[in-house]
């Protein structure tokens, strides 16, 4: 066997000590041109084909680019991986990559005690700590001393390792995240080869950049395996997950997988009128580039545009959806009036961030909720279902067709900004097994009214303009029960409310059943969520119970229609608890549904929940 | 090989009347309208139900109730929006969209202007009686300067729009004016808005005998009208009056109007009407109007440009060519996957 140069070239080296963990939560942060967000999904793709759970939040900030080096300029990714289920990012990090003292400054609040911190000195110098706004140096000021600091210049490590390799100045800049992923990679024992490939396909043109990350992050990966420095290196065994095929996934892009496959499901065209906003816009963008599924996607002039396209669109016989955030689908609440009154399936998606008005763009919140329900004139009722996870948001996608189809309908879909960008392994379901959506467009000419109606679904007919002998007209005016002529009739117009209404209160007898996450027979504690806070929830609860308490939990997919099982399942607990990012949203609902004193866990940071958190304040019910 | 269309018995006006009693006001000038787009549908030799016409908000929005077609009375100004998913989607209908000066150019102004730019291939019918009328009275973004209106006691302060320029301005590839009052000229408009592919656009002098009579009479007026019309027809001099002696003449940037036979002039002199033109010339002729100049009407604009839906169409075809037919699995499947044992 031929001697490999290299190899016979290094120094023998003890074999490092390896030790397990069971769950690890890192944070990578730079300043926003420091290509963090790059590191955390390779990283997370190494995780992921590592065989550990995880999920993932990237945090960036709303300016497209701050000035390099402030504070305002930092982003961030976190992910927590583990050998058990993970339903959340991690509430703080146990390792933090910090590229410069912006990020140090920014997120060293969130680094335990003892916690581990990766610094990349080289760029501590004087103006960069200044423009942080350090008095003096924390390198060497003594004021990191309580963690277990790795001060390593990777700025000039990685300018050493690209030498020679005729890169500019600025491109040898530019692979330093890399180093930092390699050293990452290697601490944790994770694959190199999947960033490597997705490196030769990212600079497919440009073979020397892919070289030059490729030899920045293997360099990274050397420096711990030879240098003194680390002495350990760690493991976190695979995780027992499901088998199947899976891929990483993020909210957005589940969602947009959703839709394409709801027209396959349904034989119906696809088409998103959409306009660009954070954090909705990558729902345009996916979709956008599968036209090869047939499927239309329209960049209208503006939200209103957006929407009223869709409901053209449905008028025809597509499905009709539109994706927006909480300003632009104030915009288009009008037009939802109108698709409920023409009683068309159009899915409105919500990808919610922190408001009101501009608010918080690139931050996650749930305070459309309410917005959803009645931010419209009149009776408006459209049904309202939210996405739990990055992954849920493939099957809530299929879910609002189907309803939408099906009762002919527009139907919000929520999401937030916090889900739609985090990522998580998500099991590629078999095609063979996602049910068809039926459709059903009338044909027949003959004894045929406008408002005629299912009598199970109470949905009007499904009429495509291009039919003979169906010729007829829709609009906003209200209009007769069964001709669909004008009619401003006084019963008539309280008749068709009533109808409406009830033909969205049926939505509800499709539901699976309510599932109670501890003892369904009732206990003291049922804590009641909805959407993003999934995780969170779940992981509490767990522990709780993990330590004796009497805690359950519904998670609620349906918001309106609300189950038809929840009011009993609320009366079966002594408390219910409410945790929502907002200032009590759900929990009115429940109050005055139910009549029972549900009480509000609120948090409007434009950040998640942590579990810790809701640990606590859930203890104080119980 | 003969269709199932081509056995169908000719259609007539009547199969575009609908079964709902026309409630404009007496006397309006919308029921002309709808009697000369009622008298051309059956000559376009389109399937009825292969027409949807779309509306939004105002008197004029009414008109989708009246047609025995597919129709769509939506919300205000945004008749174009929805006009425009439905043509993408369904390229093979035929697509109007009936508005008015509210309608169209201040709530639906965005729409409007977008919808040409992009020449979705919808035929917008814009009447323009520059007033509020359904709500009973405002000035409109086509009301003349000085307007006195219930919202304006005491005179608009805000210069109208030219929906022509507006049209011109956004890239509209057909652009025409026509009148109420004057039928077969109108329906010579919409027979030539049928045939064109992409945006055609009109704006039709409407009269509100309600609230605004009167506002186009010094251009519709039997006395003055053949001194006050200015006929466009493609190709030929841009002569009127009662004794066909007066022509517009371009003199630098200007039309101005001369006398054949006066001053030496004669017909040579006469602009001659190229409705394909550069956009700037129609721009220069849709700034005429009385009392100085007759108003123009016919066709100001019609050129060929790319159409909106035969585009995406094309593009749609490329990336199959390139990617082959979309495939479930294989999306799902796509990027780093891996397998769980």
């Amino acid at each position: 066997m031929q001697v490999n140069a290299a190899t016979a070239e290094k120094p023998e080296l003890k074999p490092k000590e390896r030790e397990e963990l069971e769950t690890v939560t890192i944070r990578f942060c730079g300043d926003s041109g420091d290509g963090m967000q790059l590191t955390g999904m390779e990283f997370t793709r190494a995780s992921a084909i590592a065989g550990n759970d995880l999920q993932t939040f990237p945090d960036y900030p709303a300016e497209i680019r701050a000035p390099a080096g402030t504070l305002p300029g930092v982003s961030g990714f976190q992910i927590q991986f583990s050998h058990w289920p993970v339903y959340t990012p991690g509430d703080q990090p146990d390792v933090l990559v910090a590229m410069n003292p912006a990020a140090l400054k920014t997120n060293l609040s969130d680094l335990p005690l003892g916690g581990m911190l990766v610094l990349n000195t080289g760029a501590f110098t004087e103006p960069n700590l200044a423009k942080a706004g350090y008095k003096s140096n924390p390198l060497s000021d003594g004021s990191l001393s309580k963690y277990r600091l790795h001060a390593v210049d990777i700025s000039k490590l990685t300018a050493l390792a690209l030498e020679g390799t005729g890169l500019s100045t600025k491109e040898v800049a530019r692979a330093k995240n890399m180093f930092a992923l390699g050293l990452m990679l290697w601490m944790y024992n994770r694959p190199t080869e999947p960033t490597f490939r997705f490196l030769r396909t990212k600079f497919a043109s440009k073979a020397d950049i892919a070289a030059g990350n490729e030899k920045a992050l293997k360099a990274g990966y050397n420096y711990g395996e030879t240098t003194e420095v680390f002495a350990h290196t760690y493991e976190v065994k695979q995780a027992a997950i499901t088998p199947g095929r899976y891929r990483n996934v993020s909210g957005n892009e589940a969602l947009a997988m959703g839709f394409i496959a709801a027209t396959k499901l349904s034989g119906l065209r696809g088409f998103l009128g959409s306009y660009p906003i954070t954090p909705a816009s990558d729902i345009l963008h996916e979709l956008s580039r599968h036209k090869n599924f047939d499927f239309a996607t329209f960049q209208a002039e503006d939200e209103i545009a957006a929407v009223n396209s869709a409901i053209g669109a449905a008028f025809g016989g597509c499905l009709g959806i539109t994706s927006s955030s909480g300003p632009g689908v104030a915009l288009k609440q009008e037009a939802i009036g109108l698709a409920v009154m023409t009683e068309l399936p159009v899915i409105v998606c919500n990808i919610q961030r922190g408001g009101p008005s501009t608010g918080l763009p690139t931050k996650t919140e749930q305070a459309d909720l309410l917005q959803a329900l009645y931010g419209r004139n009149g009776e408006c009722p459209v049904p309202v279902i939210a996405a739990s996870s990055p992954s849920d948001c493939f099957e809530v996608a299929l879910e609002a067709a189907r309803i939408a189809i099906r009762y002919m309908t527009p139907v919000f879909l929520l999401s937030d900004g916090y889900i739609a960008n985090g990522q998580e392994p998500w099991r590629i379901p078999d095609v063979q097994s996602l049910k068809p959506i039926p459709v059903h467009f009338r044909t027949d000419p003959s004894n045929y009214f406008v408002y005629d109606r299912d009598p199970t679904s109470l949905a009007r007919a499904w009429v495509k303009p291009g039919t003979p002998g169906l010729e007829h007209r829709i609009g906003g005016l209200e209009k007769d029960f069964l001709t669909g002529a004008v009619s401003y009739d006084p019963a008539n117009h309280e008749k068709m409310v009533r109808i409406r209404a009830e033909k969205v209160a049926r939505v509800a007898q499709d539901y699976p059943p309510l599932k109670v996450n501890g003892d369904p027979d009732g206990g003291e504690v049922l804590v009641v969520g909805w959407g993003s806070t999934f995780g969170a929830i779940t992981q509490a609860v767990s522990q709780l119970r993990g330590k004796g308490r009497s805690v359950s939990s519904v998670h609620l997919r349906y918001l309106n229609p609300l189950h038809r099982d929840l009011g009993a399942v609320l009366k079966r607990f002594k408390k219910v608890v409410v945790p929502e990012l907002n200032l009590g949203q759900l929990v009115k609902i429940l109050r005055a549904t139910y009549l029972v004193d549900a009480q509000g866990i609120n948090k409007v940071q434009g950040k998640p929940f942590k579990v810790s958190e809701l640990v606590a304040r859930i203890s104080e019910f119980h | 090989m003969d269709t199932v269309a081509d056995k169908k018995p000719q259609l007539t006006r009547k199969d575009f009347q609908s079964d709902q009693e026309v409630r404009w006001c007496p006397g309006c000038g919308d029921y002309s309208i709808l009697a000369q787009v009622q008298k051309v549908m059956p000559e376009l030799n389109i399937p009825r139900e292969n027409v949807v016409f779309v509306s939004g908000i105002g008197c004029s929005s009414r008109f989708p109730y009246y047609m025995n077609t597919y129709g769509f009375h939506s919300i205000h100004g945004r008749a174009p929006a929805i006009a425009t998913g439905l043509k993408t989607t369904r390229p093979d209908l035929q697509v109007w969209v009936v508005t008015g000066d509210g309608d169209a150019l201040s709530i639906g102004g965005n729409h409007f202007i977008h919808t040409l730019r992009k020449n979705v291939d919808v035929k917008i019918l814009l009447f323009n009686n520059r007033i509020y009328g359904l709500t009973k009275g405002q000035y409109s973004p086509t009301s003349e300067l000085g307007k006195k209106a219930k919202s304006t006691p005491y005179g608009s302060i805000d210069a109208p729009f030219n929906p022509l320029h507006l049209g011109l301005g956004a890239g509209a590839s057909f652009v025409a004016r026509s009148i109420d009052v004057e039928p077969q000229h109108l329906q010579m408009v919409i027979h030539r808005m049928a045939q064109h592919k992409g945006s055609a656009f009109v704006e039709i002098f409407q009269n509100c005998n309600v609230f605004n009579d009167g506002a186009f009479f010094d251009v519709t007026d039997k006395p003055v009208k053949d001194d006050m019309q200015l006929r466009l027809e493609h190709g030929k001099p841009l002569i009127f009056g009662k004794a066909k002696n007066k022509g517009i003449r371009l003199n630098g940037f200007k039309m101005e109007t001369v006398t054949l036979g006066q001053n030496g002039i004669t017909e040579k002199d006469i602009l001659v009407w190229d409705e394909k033109a550069e956009p700037s010339l129609a721009f220069l002729l849709a700034e005429l109007t009385p009392p100085d100049f007759p108003a123009p009407i016919g066709v100001f604009r019609a050129v060929d440009r790319p159409v909106h839906h035969e585009l995406e169409l094309s593009q749609r075809t490329a990336v199959k060519k390139m990617r082959g037919e979309g495939d479930l699995e294989k999306l799902l499947n796509s990027g780093d996957t891996w397998q769980v044992t």
